[in-house]
């Protein structure tokens, strides 16, 4: 684990991620607000460390996990991945593409009306133009020409924009096909090991999907890794050739890891890993991760509302609430002293294991239900269930802020 | 198997308002039977808070829908059982009879708030409907103890609510709306199936106490299904540990917690990490998967997990037995003692 000891590299840096999902209402679908998911979030991961980001549901916490793999375009950020930019190193690198692109769709619809115009009209004029190979050689014509104009017109528009503003043709983020092939760095574990795994596909055909995808194995290397990869994560090589269905939950997990591992992955986001499984098998799961972590040098992004198991597996936590962070902070401070009092509040809510500390504890019971993201509360977004609410809290959103090394708050009260 | 009902507790003096002896239910499906429940027995006293606490498949939920007899019948099958309620044995009782108990003198509250109630009613109508049908109250009667029962459970707004439908609540504002369904009649005996475990913790935390504070206004007994120990600990009088459709422990709540002499309730409690006191580097682990149930039980249904395991678990199938004071009881052949803590541990 990464102490202090040398000074370690930061593999993932995430700053300014806002993730909005449009609502769009009325007979013409107009953009009338956003279901703000995520809120300017920033945090760092190091190598190999595992960062906790735990909150209830709805405040964002899988979003953000998802956005920053780039499984969702988001609204804005800048994410990097082992130095590598995800999204966009610039945020008006961002604002000219988005225009350009509006641009470029607008130029052309354009000339996909001029051109069914000119069809018809060529049409009616000349009948020799009506007849049947004819009109389709022209709508594919027309179809070309409108992919043309809308490359066209968007690079050059990104280009001169670009040189006017002084950014450098890198700080746009990667296409799709970029992306694809920096995916074998970073993947996912997801919460529901049922639905995540193709019901039709056997365990190596799972296993052995990604590294047909990314990488040019033969089949009995393949066949090799496959095995190798069932071996790590503790499933039976002669399961390789059966279904998901006939495997328990805590198997199906461990089917799910053992993909996430194939592309020996530097980084890995685990979204929920443990909900859906029993308190049993929560422990086997928890513990392989920690295994594997320690063995291949992983790093992780560990999402779980599970605050005692979080507690265990992290080693950084950042809490979020309603789209934002409001604290992170190392384990142990986090959990010995809270800052924030949603930090606070959520700590005591959960009922610990023992009847003796529960008739002595004392509880922060939180007062009404989370706000909607899509209508957020002036101000700090905690403001209308705070126990420690002022005046100020209700007009100025609090910045995060490193109180003590290490230690980031968002709140007027560590101000 | 010993009587569930022998009254050992200190509380003693409270009567016992629900008495389950051998319930055995058997689902039948394509592949075989599934051995769901196998002879259970338990009690309930008034005012009592009885904690289920078990694994999913461990037969928690089944045993209290096999007791008011709400699991649907071909699929499932009661083999055996006495149930005593009201001077009166559920098991024998006729569809009439248990109609005018089920939501009356038993209320219920299920897990999903959203899936149990109907989405194309309103809440006032839902809530309404047993006060109309079993307490025999006219239409204004009904809408002013609904108002008073959204009040009584928290409901800010409560008679403009009444017109709303489930949707347009909060998660933890319709599981109070369940309650206040289940407490509509003013039942003796409530059944709980996991009614917080859908919810987020502050909104669990906040149940949690208003289920205190009813339980001191109202006096009801409850029985709480959960698989969460933190939620038992803080909430429960007593506790009954399920594995493989048996009752492997079962005993007050401090006593279990401190105390705790089924292997699988030690495991229990060490597999799950705690958010205060020391933290390990390893979780412990119970090994291997919980039992298949296709055959009536003939020996421990924990035998494969369990590191005490010797040759008499796997020859005959352990009975609840007394471990401790105050009812304190295990079904376990192994005493605890030969082998020392080490052997939990290793």
């Amino acid at each position: 684990m990464p102490d202090g000891s040398t000074a370690p590299r930061k593999l993932v840096e995430v700053r300014n991620l806002r993730m909005y999902f449009p609502i769009h209402t009325g007979l013409l679908r107009t953009h009338t607000g956003d279901v703000k998911a995520v809120d300017g979030v920033n945090f760092d991961i190091y190598e190999g460390e595992t960062l906790g980001l735990v909150g209830e549901s709805g405040c964002g916490k899988s979003t953000c996990g998802r956005a920053v793999l780039r499984l969702y375009d988001p609204t804005s950020a800048s994410i990097k991945i082992d130095g590598v930019e995800l999204a966009w190193a610039n945020d008006d690198a961002r604002k000219i593409d988005a225009a350009a692109r509006r641009i470029a769709r607008n130029a052309t619809y354009s000339v996909m009306i001029l051109g069914v115009v000119l069809i018809a009209v060529l049409a009616v004029q000349f009948e020799a133009m009506a007849r049947f190979p004819i009109v389709l050689l022209q709508a594919a014509v027309l179809i070309a020409l409108g992919l043309l104009t809308f490359f066209l017109t968007r690079n050059m528009l990104r280009k001169s924009r670009a040189r006017a503003a002084g950014i450098s043709e890198a700080d746009f983020a990667p296409t799709e096909n970029d992306l694809r092939r920096m995916r074998p760095t970073m993947q996912m574990v997801f919460q529901d090991p049922q639905a995540s795994l193709n019901p039709r596909m056997t365990v190596a055909g799972i296993i052995g999907e990604p590294l047909s995808e990314h990488t040019q194995l033969s089949t009995t290397e393949r066949n090799d890794r496959i095995y190798e990869l069932m071996d790590a994560v503790g499933l039976n090589r002669d399961f390789a050739n059966r279904y998901p269905h006939e495997f328990s939950g805590g198997q199906r997990q461990r089917i799910g890891i053992a993909r996430a591992l194939a592309l020996n992955p530097k980084f890995i986001v685990c979204d929920e890993p443990i909900a859906a499984l029993d308190v049993s098998i929560q422990a086997q799961v928890v513990n392989l991760l920690e295994d594997l972590q320690e063995k291949f040098g992983l790093t992780y992004l560990f999402i779980s509302h599970d605050l005692s198991m979080v507690r265990h597996i992290a080693d950084r936590v950042a809490v979020m609430y309603l789209g934002k962070v409001a604290e992170l902070a190392p384990r142990d401070e986090l959990f010995n002293d809270p800052l924030h009092p949603y930090t606070k509040a959520l700590l005591s809510a959960v009922p610990e294991p023992d009847p003796v500390t529960h008739d002595t504890a004392e509880r922060v019971i939180l007062q009404g239900d989370v706000p909607s993201p899509s209508n957020p509360p002036q101000g700090c977004n905690f403001c209308t269930r705070c126990p420690a609410v002022m005046d100020i809290c209700r007009s100025e959103d609090p910045e995060m802020k490193e109180v003590r090394p290490g230690r980031f708050v968002a709140c007027h009260l560590h101000s | 198997m010993p009587d569930g009902a022998a009254p050992q507790n200190s509380d003693a003096s409270d009567p016992t308002v629900l008495d389950v002896r051998d319930l055995k239910t058997v689902f039948r499906t394509r592949r075989g039977e599934v051995h769901a429940v196998n002879n259970v027995s338990f009690h309930l006293r008034a005012g009592e808070l009885l904690g289920v606490v078990g694994e999913s498949g461990s037969g928690k939920s089944v045993t209290m829908m096999s007791l008011i007899r709400l699991l649907p019948m071909p699929p499932a099958e009661i083999r055996a059982g006495v149930v005593d309620f009201d001077d009166m044995d559920l098991m024998q009782a006729s569809e009439d009879q248990l109609r005018a108990i089920r939501g009356a003198r038993i209320g219920m509250i299920f897990q999903d708030p959203m899936t149990s109630l109907n989405p194309v009613f309103n809440v006032g109508y839902q809530l309404m409907e047993p006060l109309r049908k079993h307490m025999g109250l006219g239409k204004e009667a009904a809408r002013k103890r609904s108002v008073e029962l959204l009040e009584l459970v928290g409901i800010p707004d409560a008679a403009r609510r009444l017109k709303d439908y489930p949707h347009q609540f909060s998660g933890g504002m319709r599981q109070r709306v369940m309650i206040a369904i289940a407490l509509a009649c003013d039942p003796k005996v409530l059944i709980a199936d996991e009614p917080t475990t859908a919810l987020d913790v502050t909104i669990q935390a906040q149940i949690l106490e208003l289920v205190k504070e009813l339980r001191q206004k109202l006096g009801m007994a409850i029985v709480w299904i959960t698989h969460d120990l933190g939620v038992i600990a803080g909430i429960a009088d007593r506790v009954m540990v399920m594995y493989g459709g048996q009752v492997v422990e079962e005993a007050p709540v401090r006593e279990l917690f401190a105390n705790p002499k089924h292997p699988y309730t030690r495991m229990l409690l060490e597999t799950v990490p705690s958010l205060s006191g020391e933290r390990n580097d390893r979780l412990q682990v119970i090994q291997g998967q919980p039992p298949m149930l296709a055959r009536d039980p003939d020996s421990c249904a924990f035998r494969d997990r369990c590191p005490h395991a010797f040759d008499r678990c796997a020859a005959e199938n352990p009975l609840l037995r007394d471990v401790g004071p105050d009812g304190h009881r295990a079904a376990c052949f192994w005493d605890g003692d030969t082998q020392g803590e080490e052997a939990v541990h290793a």
